[in-house]
This record gives C-alpha cells, structure tokens and sequence, in this order.
C-alpha cells in the first residue's frame, strides 16, 4: 500500500537478459539529472557549510571567520533559541494537530458513502492554490475588525488581536496552517483506509470487537505506514514554515512567531550576514536530518509492514 | 428452507457493504442525514476563506470593514480586478507565472524520465547506492540551499530572470523516483521485442516507453507545474523587479505597497487561486497518486 515510501524501494534487483552493463549509454541517459543534481543540490549543500565558515555580505568581500557564526548562534545570540523554539513548538503542535484531525477526518469521511471524493478534493484545494494568497485571505479575516471578530461580535464577544497579541499569534499561525495543509494528509491516510480489507473489519466484528476497539487494534494498525509516512513529511515541512509567518505577523509581536527559515532569509537578505545565514540553514539541516533519521530508527517498531 | 438459506447471503450482502458500496440503497439510519448535513457544514467553513476572498474582491474599499460579517456591500465593485490587473501589473505576472511553471514542469518532466530510464532498465556501477543518496536529498530541505544558490545566481548575472527561477529547482529526486517505480512494474517484453528488431536504446525510450508511462509523467508534470507555481521563497529572493515576478511574489509586493486595499488585494489573490483550482478539478486522479507517492515533499 505505502512501498512507496522512499527508503523502502530502493533495491532494484533486476538484471537484463543477457546484458552484461550499460555504463556509457546509463551515463549519457544520467548526465542531464545527475549534472543538474550535483550542480544544484551537492554543491549548494556543501558551498552552504563553507559559507557559514565566513563573514559573508551580499556586496563585497567575505572574510574567513572560522567557527565564529556559530559560536555566535550557540552563545551570543538570544534571538536564535527563541527563534529555535518558535519552530519546535510549531512543528510539533502542527504536526500533532494535523494528524489527529486529518486521521479523524479521512475515518469520517471513508464512511460518508458518495460524498468522500467529494469531500477530500475539497479538502486539498488549499493544499495546491498558492500559499500567498491563502495567507493575505487569513490576515484580512483575523485582523481585529475582520470578519472572525465581527462575527464573534454577533454573540456580544469582543474578539481578540489574533496576529498582534503574542499569547494568540501563534496560534493563528498554526490554525491557518493546519487548514493550508491538512488536505495532503487527508489523500494519503483516505488512500491508506482504503487499502484495508473489509473482510478484515468483518472478521474483527463477528469476534465481537466494537467499534472503538476495530479502529484501534486493526485500523490503527494496519494504517500505520501510511501514519509514518505522513508524520515524516508533515515534520518536514513544519520546520520550513515561513510564508505564513512573513505575510500574517511579519514575525512578532516581538520575536513570537519569528522562525528560523525567516531568521535565515532576514539575515542573509535584510541584515546582509549570508555566513551567519548559512550557518542557520545547516543547524536546519541537521536539525530535520536527525529528526528524520530518528524517525526511520524507530520505524519497525512502530509500524506494521505485514498486510 | 433451502431457498431461504440460499437467498440470504445474496440480500444480506449489501446490508454488510453498504457503507463501501454507496450504489446499493437501503433503508437509510437518520444518522445518515445527520452526516451529511454535518459534511455540508464543515466543507462550507472549510471553504469560507475562498468565500471571504472572493466576496472582499467585489466590495468597495470604504464597506470592506464597515459591513462586517455580510457578504454583500451596497454594491458589487468590479473596478477592483481592473486595478489588480494594471497595478501589480498582473496580466504580466500571470504570463511570467505560466511561462515558468510550463517550462519548469517540462524540464523535470524530461530530465526524469531520462534518469528513470536509466535508473529502472540498465546495469552500472554503483547504481543502487547512487540512487540512495539521490534520493536522500527527497528530505533535503530547499531553504538550506537558497543562500549558496542566490550567490550562484548573482555570479553568473541571472538575477531577475525566468532561468533563475526554473533551472535550479528542477532535478529534484521526486520525478525520477515516481517513474523509475513504475518502469519497475511494467514487464520488460515489450522493450525486448523491440530490441530483437535492432531497435536503439533511444528508439525504445521514444516509441516503446513512452506511451507506457504517460500517466506517471502526467503525475510529475502536474506536480512539478504546481511547485513551480506556488513558490514563494526563492522567487522572493532572486527576483526584485515586478516584471519578472510570478504570482505569489507579485501578491506579497502588491500587499507590501497597499497593505489596507484589501478590494484589488483580494481580487489578484481570487485570480492567482483560480488557476490552481481548476487544476484540482481536472486533475484529481494524478493528484491524488501523486501524493500517495511522496509529491510536494513536506509542505
């Protein structure tokens, strides 16, 4: 159901009859996406590191500085650990709330008969119209005289500031992006739901097992490398938020919804310090790495590969 | 007896599959209707931003707040799209947009193909291992490379041009993961039929795969078209003139420079959804797989 789940297919076990290797010709097919692969991805990643190693400014020469980007990012810089936890809270509350909803949206829907489609193509829409204008749309409507607190006001309540009032910008944040997003997770855990054989439901009823207990001794189950493969891509994408924070809040009040990719691109493209940027995006990048790495360690333990 | 216990399985059939087989009716629970009223009212909030968007972009500037929770003003304002339209300018920004993602989607799109191809049906060195680490980078996170790739850019004088935005971004791993999967389920037959009759390794891709994988193609194509579309990041820092700017920049300069004109705001934002809906529309079925299959990494 999920083997498409990257690390799982690597191996390619076949050979062709009677053909002993195709080095050239492979090579020729491979130049354009490998040549491509190494000048935009290898290179950048690895020139990311050594810039981080320099005094870098957008205009003029840089200048060796060692370890001081991050020296300065570990221990003289507040603004980094704010902005660090900022993203963990982000990510993990995200995360969690978009799985649960998505999980408990795609079960309901799974049971809604002709109306599923239906309902998880709507589900998706903001998932595929562009960031942007979902994000402006958000800020008019939770501005403080915008359509949320005019509503809220029909009910004599006085709505907050919901993107100036620190205790809610976050809030908001994560609101807008567990709407902007959820639809992805609706698709893949609706796709799971229905990779699981009735019969097996059946089976589980005529035994005697509720309705509580199906969903989590055999749904669960069996949904979970599809729950795996959508925690790994929601966490992912938690720790790259930035469109949402630059166009609601602009990063505050004060630094409270400022998070580290628009840390980075306020220091490489605002305060002019690509080195210190660059060391932000490779405590990033080892940031998710780790995280991801954790996650496919834990892997067999938590997920139930036997269909 | 006998036809009585031979019928039974036959009419008890559906009442056990009802709920996977919506085709066959029976007598409907209430809280069937209590369902699908809740599903009404659910994708109505669900949907109301795009609602909000469109009722704001036909208000006029002065009843945008004043009428509150209402949909309606004292009049529909269809100068707004005129003022989106030649300010931004958008008719521009539309065709920079379409011009990348096109041309975006149709580079992955062969670059792919050519590496799937290789990667799926022929023997080398390393090959497995080679295509581990590409694939690794699946969970590479862009923001890390912007810097690097903004000094490349600089360097080779392409900022504020459409290479800028489309080349870097179109070797992801994505696209030759997607359809190296589905080589790996075709049967070989084909392929080596043609090879008999002296058929180059070209000749086959062209004639032979081609046709085979339209669907895979479809899927990166799509994806790929989308991604380009809605990128907001690297547009934001490779492109500062609003001429070569695509849609999600465009919208950030025009709300940067009339921050409460929400009227002509919220008719470009209205424009730059509507072409992505109507893809979710027409394409659902490639969508769909798509995501199963890993696209739009992470968002």
């Amino acid at each position: 159901m999920m083997t498409a789940l990257p690390t799982l297919a690597v191996k390619n076990g076949r050979k062709l009859a009677g053909t002993p290797g195709h080095g050239r010709l492979a090579a020729a097919y491979l130049a354009p996406g490998m040549l491509g692969f190494l000048v935009f991805i290898v290179l950048p990643l690895v020139a990311s590191l050594v810039i981080s190693l320099f005094d870098w400014p957008l205009f003029g020469a840089p200048e060796f500085v060692g370890l001081d980007n991050y020296a300065r990012m570990l221990t003289g810089d507040p603004v980094f650990w704010t902005v660090l936890g900022n993203t963990l809270f982000f990510a993990v509350s995200y995360t969690v709330l978009n799985l649960v909803l998505a999980l408990a949206v795609s079960t309901w829907l799974h049971h809604l008969g002709s109306w599923g489609p239906f309902f998880r193509v709507l589900f998706f829409i903001p998932v595929v119209t562009p960031m942007v204008a979902n994000a402006l749309v958000w800020r008019l409507m939770l501005t403080d005289d915008g359509v949320v607190n005019s509503f809220l006001a029909n009910f004599g309540i006085d709505g907050p500031s919901w993107l100036s009032d620190s205790q809610l910008a976050m809030g908001s944040l994560i609101a807008m992006s567990v709407w902007q997003g959820i639809g992805y997770n609706i698709i893949v855990l609706g796709a799971g739901l229905n990779g699981i054989s009735p019969n097996l439901l059946e089976a589980a009823r005529i035994d005697g097992a509720g309705a509580w207990q199906r969903f989590f001794r055999v749904v669960l189950p069996m949904l979970s490398p599809s729950l795996f493969f959508c925690t790994v891509m929601t966490i992912i994408g938690s720790f790259k938020v930035f469109t949402q924070p630059y166009l609601l809040t602009l990063g505050g009040p004060g630094e409270s919804t400022n998070t580290i990719v628009l840390y980075l691109y306020r220091n490489g493209f605002s305060f002019d310090k690509l080195g210190y940027a660059s060391a932000l995006a490779w405590a990033l990048f080892v940031i998710v790495m780790l995280i991801t790495a954790l996650q496919f360690s834990q892997q067999k333990r938590l997920v139930n590969y036997d269909n | 007896m006998t036809t009585e216990t031979l019928a039974k399985p036959a009419t008890d059939k559906p009442t056990t599959h009802r709920r996977h087989s919506p085709g066959m009716r029976k007598k409907k629970h209430p809280g069937h209707y209590i369902s699908r009223a809740g599903a009404i009212l659910v994708g109505l909030v669900f949907f109301f931003p795009f609602l909000w968007m469109l009722a704001t972009s036909l208000k006029p500037t002065s009843e945008i707040f004043s009428t509150g929770a209402s949909f309606l003003a004292s009049r529909v304002e269809w100068s707004n799209y005129v003022t989106a339209w030649t300010a931004i300018p958008f008719g521009r920004v539309i065709i920079n947009s379409f011009l990348v993602a096109i041309a975006g989607a149709a580079l992955t799109t062969v670059v792919s193909l050519l590496s799937a191809y290789a990667f799926a049906r022929m023997q080398f060195k390393h090959r497995d291992k080679l295509f581990l680490v590409f694939l690794g980078t699946l969970v590479l996170p862009q923001e890390v490379l912007v810097i690097p790739l903004y000094i490349m850019m600089n360097k080779l004088e392409l900022v504020n041009s459409p290479t800028a935005l489309i080349v870097p971004f179109a070797f992801g791993a994505f696209g030759a993961f997607l359809i190296r999967q589905f080589l790996l389920s075709l049967p070989e037959e084909f392929e080596e039929a043609a090879r008999i009759d002296g058929a180059g390794s070209i000749r086959i891709l062209w004639s032979v795969i081609l046709p085979l994988v339209r669907a895979p193609l479809a899927v990166v194509a799509v994806f790929s078209f989308i991604d380009y579309w809605s990128s907001f990041l690297w547009p934001l820092i490779v492109i500062n003139d609003v001429s070569q700017a695509t849609i999600p920049l465009g919208l950030s300069m025009f709300s940067g420079e009339r921050g409460t004109d929400w009227g002509p705001l919220m008719a470009a934002a209205t424009l730059a959804v509507l072409p992505s809906l109507l893809v979710v529309i027409l394409l659902q079925r490639q969508l769909v797989k798509g995501v199963s299959m890993g696209g739009f990494g992470g968002r």
